[in-house]
């Protein structure tokens, strides 16, 4: 018995590397140190009623944002793992399976789990306040995506410690992840875990599409509308028409693990090229739709900090829009090495080429906002500059890498790994740190600190630079992608050596960010004024962090920026607006089903990933049994009545 | 602020370092020390493209310091600020035209370069084509010379001034082939077999590597390409050839299972070999006349038990019985491959 359970727990669990027990001894305490966090200071009832069961998106919209944080942790610290062993050359840091885990683990988690739930989490804090509404079109189904993103994620980081990590790089590429080439439960891990998070994004996308096209305040045209709406209309579209793909894919790939099909397999029939056609189907949208509203970020802070209307504001709109379609047609571009003919391969060139003229449009159009402006530099503002340089030096060698010929040369080395780094941190990181920032005190209700907030920037992108520059040069020098160690008479030790120094600086910088989160905590300097920065959209007119009800009379849009035109008006002494009596609102009720539900669809996604259909098939009933719980609920709202719209209104400081 | 000028002085001396490495790390750049009319064309296609895109990026950038130096809020002075400002119709249609004509040109040339740089075109040439069949196993390379009919393992050598056809695909995950010096990277795949042609104008050895992940012991399959005078290539053809070294069926089924191995040489291939590995798997996807038997798969439970790569423990060696038990679907149905080999170019 007691060696049955030996053998259970030693294929069960990760063992025989240090790392992984030092990593399961501070996972272990972490738990314990929670635990007993909670149960001492009485929290258990706060946590269950304020934040698991919420359904505001002003909170889920935090959620989101932090668990994005401590994803990016893990993923940046799975980076410097692989920047270690890349340091020298013949390094014996870490062995081949585990670097192959790593680098997985890292893709999959920067992009999945760190870059899509921060820019959800933005989405949740930014649009419905930009758009005068009270919550998103379906605040259940909202809490359910954070939900099953949640446990998606922590399904996939699982594999860490029991089963073992997916190895087979973060798109899965068949037939190394079929059974054949990947027998363990990494894979599934991977599959389950990406496919229960799918799902929520793709409910987010139907959400915010729902809630941009029916709950705009009245007033706001389609042409009055904040930029940073319009990106996040353009990427919704794009999700709802991606994410589709990638379920299917993924879910085809199970079949063929899980029921031995041959959709992908070598062997029966299969074809691996599919699969690597389907996921780029995803995968390529899927960069558009991290960036987009990374675009439509710069446009609110340069507005906001040059002090002056969006330059081009159409121009925008349709350039937006445009890449949102045309990036449906160019995810061959990813593999032109297959040799699908050069009739094919022109005709994908082409398409990605066309993708750099919109791009290029909105970095002329954001100079030129700053062009006649008073030009002030917060941290905001800085991320955003910083960014003009580094997408265009990335969207350079993008339209490189998209000469099919030249391709050749640069698939799949590290010319290609340092280009995307530079779009995605240079683009798309630097977007959410600039909303990040620039939010913040919409969400908490304090500022964050501006100097340690420079040191952070200042190191963070010397880091970028110094880490990703020497990429391009090793990568034209042969050196191909996740190659887990290099010898000396490759000459790559330089190169990659200094790179390691660039990707500790970095690291660097996430400490010193911590370090302004942890002190403006401490030493908080309140926004008293729900405006700090001089802002020019509708979330800034309401109270800092706004009230659960957002706004105690919906906003009557006749302008573009309308608070800041508000604004104008009041200092012209133009009387504004006849104000409108408060009455009762209509708020969502909190609900414990979409936290249960992603528990079911956790607990089923585990059986599955083990075999264990003892445990999958209750759970999946648990999630039929939650779906037909809340359909037939009616008890799903409430008013605030207007004595408490008083009261909080006027806590916040502000006379009705 | 001194904040800021210690900041400055940072990145001033970053930025110097930079350049120094990058121009010391240009020197050493193996794609732009191409040594093969291939290679050279890609090379003068990148510098195109990157002078193409500076003609763009360079005055965007000085326009990008300009406008933060002259209209920041410190500044001493007056400069126009106009904050209703936001729309000049001749400004955006200048910068919605010069990409277009910028991407437009690209465009053109893309289109022709891909044409002619397609892998699978002969090079034009006087000297007759050499084929090298090359298979991506896990993990190392096997390069046979039908022609010459001899084999190597984890390297090849190649007569200069020569047109290479290699001919690829692959026994196992998908990999890549890319020797950077000669020429661009294609994929080899199971199933079917891509053509590239490439070509070596001076006598040398350069890298050659994977290009495509493919598990455990990926980063073997560097391997170098070795370009020799045409007398030389006879000579080493002719020892190879009296070396003894046989390449049988059933030795290729053992170098075909997961592991890694030395550089090898054999004086002769099995007939065929080459069409047999990519018909195997391609036979499913439009299978030659008579041939009705499909290949036994090796999926689900079975697969436990036959692991061909990817999560073997580090220093295991594959047994021999679990190998064969795996790739007894091969035996069924070989073919005599003579005439039927899959190109998927025109």
């Amino acid at each position: 018995m007691l060696d049955n359970l030996k053998d259970f727990a030693s294929w069960f669990f990760v063992t025989g590397d240090p790392l992984i027990y030092g990593a399961d001894v501070s996972i272990v305490m972490t738990v314990i140190a929670i635990l007993f966090v909670l149960t001492f200071f009485k929290k258990w009832g706060w946590l269950w009623r304020e934040w698991l069961t919420t359904v505001d998106h002003k909170r889920v919209g935090i959620m989101y944002i932090i668990s994005a944080l401590l994803m990016l942790f893990r993923g940046g610290f799975d980076a410097l793992m692989l920047r270690t062993q890349l340091a020298y050359p013949d390094m014996k840091f870490l062995s081949p399976e585990h670097y192959n885990q790593v680098f997985t683990t890292h893709g999959t988690i920067m992009i999945l789990f760190m870059a899509m739930p921060l820019m959800f989490g933005l989405f949740n804090i930014a649009v419905p306040l930009q758009l005068g509404a009270r919550d998103v079109a379906f605040p259940f189904l909202n809490a359910l995506s954070f939900w099953l993103f949640f446990f998606g994620a922590m399904l996939f980081n699982m594999s860490f410690v029991i089963g073992g990590s997916a190895d087979a790089g973060w798109l899965s590429y068949p037939p190394l992840s079929e059974m054949t080439g990947s027998p363990g439960v990494g894979e599934d891990f991977y599959i389950w875990g990406v496919q229960i998070s799918g799902i929520g994004s793709l409910m987010t996308g139907i959400n915010f599409i729902a809630t941009i096209v029916k709950m705009r305040a009245p007033g706001m045209t389609w042409s009055k509308m904040p930029m940073f709406t319009w990106s996040v209309l353009a990427s919704c579209i794009a999700i709802i028409i991606a994410f589709p793909v990638l379920t299917v894919t993924l879910a085809l790939l199970f079949v063929d693990r899980y029921l031995g099909a041959h959709f992908f397999t070598m062997d029966g029939g299969g074809n691996s090229m599919m699969y690597v056609n389907l996921i780029w189907m995803w995968g390529h949208p899927e960069v558009y739709i991290v960036v987009l509203p990374a675009f439509g970020i710069y446009s609110e802070v340069v507005a906001t900090f040059s002090k002056k209307r969006l330059f081009g504001y159409a121009s925008m709109v349709f350039a937006m829009m445009a890449i949102s379609v045309v990036s449906y047609y160019t995810w061959l571009h990813h593999f032109f090495t297959m040799g699908s003919g050069a009739d094919v391969n022109t005709f994908f060139a082409i398409s990605t080429m066309i993708i750099a003229i919109p791009t290029g449009v909105k970095i002329f159009n954001w100079l030129f906002t700053m062009y006649r402006g008073r030009i002030s530099f917060p941290t905001p503002m800085m991320w955003t500059i910083a960014f003009i340089p580094c997408f265009v030096l990335g969207g350079m060698t993008g339209v490189m890498l998209s000469v099919a010929p030249a391709d050749f040369q640069f698939h799949n080395n590290y010319f290609l790994i340092a280009h995307f780094h530079q779009v995605l941190i240079g683009g798309v990181a630097f977007g959410y740190f600039a909303g990040l920032f620039y939010w913040w005190p919409k969400m908490f209700g304090f500022k964050l600190n501006e100097t340690i907030g420079k040191w952070a920037f200042w190191i963070w992108n010397i880091g970028f630079y110094v880490c990703f520059m020497p990429q391009y040069v090793v990568g034209l020098d042969g050196m191909t992608r996740r190659i887990s160690t290099y010898g000396w008479d490759t000459g790559w030790w330089g190169l990659n050596f200094t790179s390691t120094i660039g990707g500790f600086l970095m690291g660097l910088g996430f400490l010193f960010t911590v370090w302004q989160i942890a002190h403006s905590i401490r030493f908080m300097e309140k926004d008293t004024t729900g405006d700090p920065w001089g802002g020019r959209t509708l979330e800034w007119s309401i109270p800092s962090p706004a009230p659960i009800y957002n706004f105690a009379i919906t906003p009557v849009v006749t302008e573009r920026d309308e608070w800041w035109e508000e604004k104008q008006r009041n200092a012209a002494g133009k009387a504004s607006k006849k104000q409108q009596p408060l009455s009762p609102i209509h708020m969502p009720k909190n609900s414990a089903l979409p936290f249960i539900q992603a528990v079911c669809w956790f607990t089923a996604g585990f059986g599955l990933v083990f075999h264990w259909l003892w445990l999958a098939i209750p759970g999946l009933l648990g999630v039929a049994a939650t779906l037909l719980a809340h359909s037939f609920n009616y008890d799903t709202d409430y008013y605030i009545p207007v004595d408490e719209i008083q009261r909080t209104e006027a806590e916040a400081r502000r006379t009705v | 602020m001194t904040f800021v000028s210690v900041i400055r002085r940072i990145a001033a001396c970053l930025a110097l370092s930079g350049l120094a490495l990058g121009s010391s790390g240009c020197q050493s750049m193996i794609v732009f020390d191409p040594k093969g009319p291939v290679g050279a064309q890609e090379r003068d296609l990148i510098y195109f493209t990157i002078g193409l895109c500076l003609i763009v990026i360079v005055p965007v950038l000085l326009l990008t310091v300009w406008i933060l130096w002259r209209y920041r809020e410190k500044r001493s002075g007056s400069v126009p600020y106009q904050p209703e400002w936001s729309h000049n119709t001749k400004l955006e249609v200048i910068w919605w035209g010069v990409p277009i004509v910028i991407i437009l040109i690209l465009a053109i040339v893309t289109g022709r370069y891909t044409h002619a740089l397609d892998p699978a075109k002969p090079l034009k040439s006087d000297v007759k084509p050499v084929t090298i069949q090359v298979t991506s196993l896990n993990w190392k390379w096997l390069f046979q010379y039908p022609e010459q009919g001899i084999a190597t393992v984890n390297y090849v050598v190649i007569p200069e001034k020569t047109p290479i056809r290699f001919e690829l695909t692959s026994d196992g995950p998908m990999n890549g082939f890319w020797v950077p010096q000669l020429g661009g990277m294609i994929y080899t795949m199971s199933g079917m077999a891509t053509t590239l042609y490439l070509q070596a104008d001076e006598p040398g050895s350069y890298l050659g590597t994977g290009g495509n992940f493919t598990g455990r012991e990926f980063a073997k399959m560097a391997f170098p390409a070795e370009a020799v005078k045409k007398a030389d290539f006879d000579q080493w053809v002719s020892e190879a050839k009296s070396s003894g070294n046989v390449l049988t069926e059933d030795n290729y089924q053992l170098l075909a299972q997961p592991g890694v191995a030395d550089k090898l040489t054999f004086a002769s291939i099995p007939q065929g070999l080459f069409h047999k590995i990519v018909h195997e798997y391609s036979m499913s996807r439009g299978a030659p006349a008579g041939i009705d038997q499909k290949a036994i798969t090796l999926s689900g439970e079975l697969a436990k038990e036959h692991t061909e790569g990817g999560q073997l423990a580090p220093d295991s060696e594959p047994s021999v019985h679990a190998g064969q038990a795996g790739r007894s679907g091969r035996h069924g149905h070989l073919i005599d491959g003579s005439g039927t080999t899959q190109d998927q170019r025109k």
